[in-house]
């Protein structure tokens, strides 16, 4: 089960992994390290950091993903932020949206408040909440894993997705986007060709 | 007179004393280009929930928490989409937080809230956070709106989306108790 057979893995790597041929994929980002991490892979004007709003990415991800579906969308959010909104699950998985993806990385605990314990390190596993919700659910372990998930990342049709990435607990150095929200906003809408009011 | 219970569901043309507002309010929100409708399931919202639900240009979605509407209508407007939250005023406390998203990236936002606990309420329950909802709306910058009058809605309503989605506010707008009618819990 987990951590038998593999070292959990570097964030960052994972992330650039991750998101190394993302295509149109339009990216939101759940506060705190996802998004330091996100903005190191690469900045890009289709990426939503979120700076706040705990519990809320996954929501964004599917307001987006329902209003651009055309357009693959990934929330890459972290355990803590995910826990924080999990009625999301539900509320995504009933309405099943195809190009949607919400990938959270679980280090299992709250690396920017002091390392606390999160109820993913106690125990609870969110990509088999996200499975029994009605997401195609799996869960990550190493770089060649997650390079071959890409392929999901791009599909716009099925099930939408959950995967969960075991990452390991270290701090990396901070790498800290733009936080000025309006800006953020409009920088996204204008890469999709959408005007500023 | 008894009124319908409007905890049943019945069919529309079952029940010819019907307000004409929720029609007239869902033509004003279309008219508006609203594309997604989220909602917390709420008797008085029945008929503008089925009425989202029956035309195919609008994505619904039953949230289990309203927050996550908040969230969602943010991400439609990334996407170019407008969104309306239909929720009741005993869950306007679960928006506080996530109304920072709204204010600190100017995002549009319109609600339209039933109220409870403010008119002919059996219920104590739903007194302290329908007293408090006009409130916890304003300290996050959401501008209040409130309906008493069933011809004003859809007028009230086509206001208030001009306003948040051509002006980038944040708007609620609550609909009376007293015009939704008294909530009955006798079975007929």
């Amino acid at each position: 089960m987990r951590g038998a057979s593999s070292r959990a893995l570097d964030r960052r790597a994972a992330v650039r992994e991750l998101l190394a041929e993302r295509g149109a994929a339009l990216v939101v980002t759940g506060l705190g390290s996802p998004t330091y991490d996100v903005f190191a892979a690469g900045d890009h004007d289709a990426n939503m950091y979120l700076w706040g709003a705990m519990g809320g990415a996954a929501m964004i991800g599917l307001g987006l993903a329902l209003a651009q579906p055309r357009r693959p969308v990934v929330v890459i959010t972290g355990d803590g932020e995910q826990l924080m909104g999990l009625g999301a699950l539900a509320t995504i998985a009933v309405k099943k949206p195809g190009n949607l993806t919400i990938v959270t990385l679980d280090n299992g605990q709250y690396g920017e408040t002091g390392h606390q314990a999160s109820h993913t390190g106690l125990g609870v596993d969110l990509h088999r909440i996200a499975e029994s919700a009605g997401f195609a659910a799996v869960e990550l372990r190493d770089l060649a894993g997650i390079a071959d998930y890409r392929r999901e990342l791009a599909r716009l049709e099925g099930l939408p997705r959950f995967a969960t990435i075991r990452i390991a607990a270290e701090t990396p150095a901070r790498a800290l986007p733009a936080r000025d929200g309006v800006h953020l906003k409009n920088r996204f809408r204008a890469h999709l060709g959408l005007g500023v009011n | 007179m008894p009124r319908p219970n409007p905890a049943q569901p019945s069919p529309l043309s079952a029940m010819p004393n019907a307000p004409a507002w929720p029609e007239e309010v869902f033509r004003a929100l279309k008219e508006a280009g609203i594309r997604q409708v989220c909602y917390v399931p709420d008797a008085g919202h029945r008929t503008l929930i089925e009425l989202a639900h029956g035309d195919p240009e609008i994505e619904t979605t039953v949230l289990t928490t309203e927050e996550e509407g908040i969230a969602l209508a943010a991400g439609a407007w990334l996407g170019g989409q407008r969104a309306v939250l239909l929720i009741q005023s005993s869950g306007v406390g679960n928006c506080v937080n996530m109304l920072s998203l709204i204010a600190t990236c100017r995002f549009p936002l319109l609600a339209l809230v039933t109220m409870r606990g403010e008119w002919a309420e059996f219920n104590p329950w739903q007194v302290p956070m329908g007293r408090a909802t006009p409130k916890a709306f304003e300290i996050m910058g959401v501008q209040v709106q409130r309906i008493d009058d069933g011809a004003q809605a859809a007028p009230t309503v086509a206001a208030a989306a001009a306003m948040a989605f051509e002006g980038d506010q944040a708007i609620a707008v609550l609909l009376s108790q007293r015009m939704l009618g008294r909530k009955t819990w006798v079975e007929k």
